[in-house]
């Protein structure tokens, strides 16, 4: 991530336990998703995220391009996670790069752990995934969107897929890194659960971590993860609750 | 296949409602859709805007870079267009390398950008052949239901006249300032319909269409820049009246981009 002009470590954790922007080590930034954002798209989802901003979409089940991906027994599906050339501080070059390539690839995998493919044998359900601001943990966001998407097109799923990311900064376990404590932090651990299991289908680390502390880590990302599930389920239930016609409410 | 033969099946359709003078979305022949802008969308953008043409919905975002003027122009600082029509935006794009259509909006939205001076180039230069400021404006096509070019102009100008140059981050300036602006290009596109010209074609109005027109024009009522596409043809006659209903919607959209109610 660029950070032109942030050349000195910031306070991270003041002595009272307070983040940076005044959250507490196991406080998620604030959180809104809106099912159904675009028009297009068979299913969508808008994700604002603390200072990320991220579009998802998809399509399908559909003819599968290009061909030879095409499996006889089940859905293909297909993830293109992708930057705005105008997200981060520093100009992105437009275009798939190499990070965004493992992502996507990541992100696909985890929506193979739960949709039920099998029934759509010879289709693709293809899921994209725009960065239109970045903050750090847009995997997570962009995630959340695509699996909320994935509900808005009909797709057949074991369940939603709630994401954040736990990290170490100023020596402490830390829910939901923003861009600063990603920079500057110790280790940043991404994960996606499925709550009704309780397993991981995406996990990623990078940092230093002791063993008691990756295991506090994980207990604090199931915990978060929890918490946006709700999220997830609320925009669904708005997007498809039937108001009463009286009120007149628009 | 069957999304072939839906496709001809509403052309058809919309061919004959324009024979007698209607659409398929109940407009008028020189009716728009609902059109919004929002500034400052992106806050990591130096200068940004959010514009919905109806379901057409375009982010364009400027990014501000330091670099050097080309040494036929030492005086001058540096503009590069891009719009993106990405996947997310339509069923019928794929992945892959720029389309030819993709080009085609980028270099229409561009030329009426540089055609009308909307940014004064020597003063994006810092040192003559030196140092001058690099101006990407990115267009990002979210949802794609037609008149892209008309949405991305009004995006990339909106957003140009809503960009701070980030001098003091880049340790050019002690401040930063605002991005002067000094004309606002509008682009107005109509498709031809049997023998109706409609502004503002839908997605399958773009499909139906026999011809397409674009007219840029600025606030001066210049005209800046123009394009014909699709298969299709136009009369002078033809040219002349779009080029009087583009003046007329050019200083309405102007308005709406400028937070004037009009």
């Amino acid at each position: 991530m660029g950070n032109v002009g942030a050349k000195e470590v910031p306070v991270l954790l003041t002595p009272d336990g307070r983040r940076i922007d005044g959250r507490r080590l196991d406080e998620l930034r604030p959180i809104q998703i809106r099912a159904g954002a675009l028009h297009q798209a068979d299913g969508s989802a808008f994700v604002e995220w603390g200072q990320n901003k991220v579009m998802a979409a998809v399509y399908g089940p559909r003819e599968v391009h290009p061909r030879h991906l095409q499996q006889n027994n089940k859905a293909v599906i297909q993830c293109r996670y992708n930057m705005a050339a105008f997200s981060v501080d520093e100009r992105k070059r437009p275009g798939l790069d190499r990070r965004s390539q493992e992502i996507s690839k990541v992100i696909a995998e985890a929506f193979e752990s739960v949709v039920f493919a099998e029934e759509f044998p010879r289709t693709s359900i293809d899921v994209y995934i725009e960065v239109l601001q970045a903050n750090a943990g847009t995997r997570c966001a962009g995630l959340v969107a695509a699996s909320v998407a994935l509900a808005d097109a009909g797709i057949p799923m074991v369940d939603l897929l709630p994401a954040v990311a736990v990290g170490k900064v100023g020596g402490a376990i830390a829910l939901d890194l923003r861009k600063e404590e990603d920079n500057f932090g110790e280790a940043d651990l991404p994960m996606a659960l499925v709550p009704q299991s309780g397993r991981l289908v995406l996990l990623q680390m990078e940092g230093h971590m002791t063993e008691e502390e990756l295991a506090q880590a994980l207990e604090l990302g199931v915990s978060g993860c929890r918490a946006i599930y709700e999220k997830m389920k609320a925009a669904l239930r708005e997007r498809y609750s039937i108001t009463p016609p009286s009120g007149g409410a628009a | 296949m069957s999304e072939e033969v839906a496709a001809e099946i509403r052309t058809t359709h919309i061919l004959d409602l324009a024979a007698e003078g209607r659409r398929l979305d109940g407009r008028g022949p020189d009716e728009y859709r609902k059109v919004t802008v929002e500034p400052g969308f992106v806050a990591s953008a130096d200068g940004s805007a959010l514009v919905h043409f109806g379901e057409t919905m375009v982010l364009a975002g400027i990014k501000l870079e330091p670099g050097k003027p080309f040494p036929d122009t030492p005086n001058a600082g540096v503009l590069s267009t891009n719009a993106e029509l990405i996947p997310l935006s339509n069923p019928t794009f794929e992945p892959g390398p720029p389309q030819p259509g993709a080009i085609e909006v980028s270099r229409v939205v561009d030329r009426a950008i540089r055609a009308a001076e909307t940014i004064d180039l020597e003063r994006l230069c810092v040192t003559p052949s030196e140092q001058c400021w690099t101006c990407f404006t990115d267009v990002h096509v979210l949802d794609h239901s037609g008149n892209l070019i008309d949405a991305s102009l009004l995006a990339a100008v909106s957003a140009l006249a809503h960009t701070t140059v980030p001098a003091k981050r880049f340790g050019i300036a002690e401040a930063d300032y605002p991005l002067q602006v000094q004309h606002f290009p509008i682009e107005c596109t109509f498709v031809r319909l049997g023998d109706a010209i409609v502004v503002d074609p839908t997605f399958d109005e773009e499909r139906a269409a026999q011809g397409r027109i674009t007219v840029a024009t600025d606030e001066t009522r210049r005209i800046v820049a123009m394009q014909k596409g699709l298969v299709g043809a136009f009369s002078p006659d033809d040219v002349k009246e779009v080029v009087r209903r583009a003046l007329v919607h050019g200083e309405r959209l102007r308005a709406v981009a400028k937070g004037d109610r009009p």
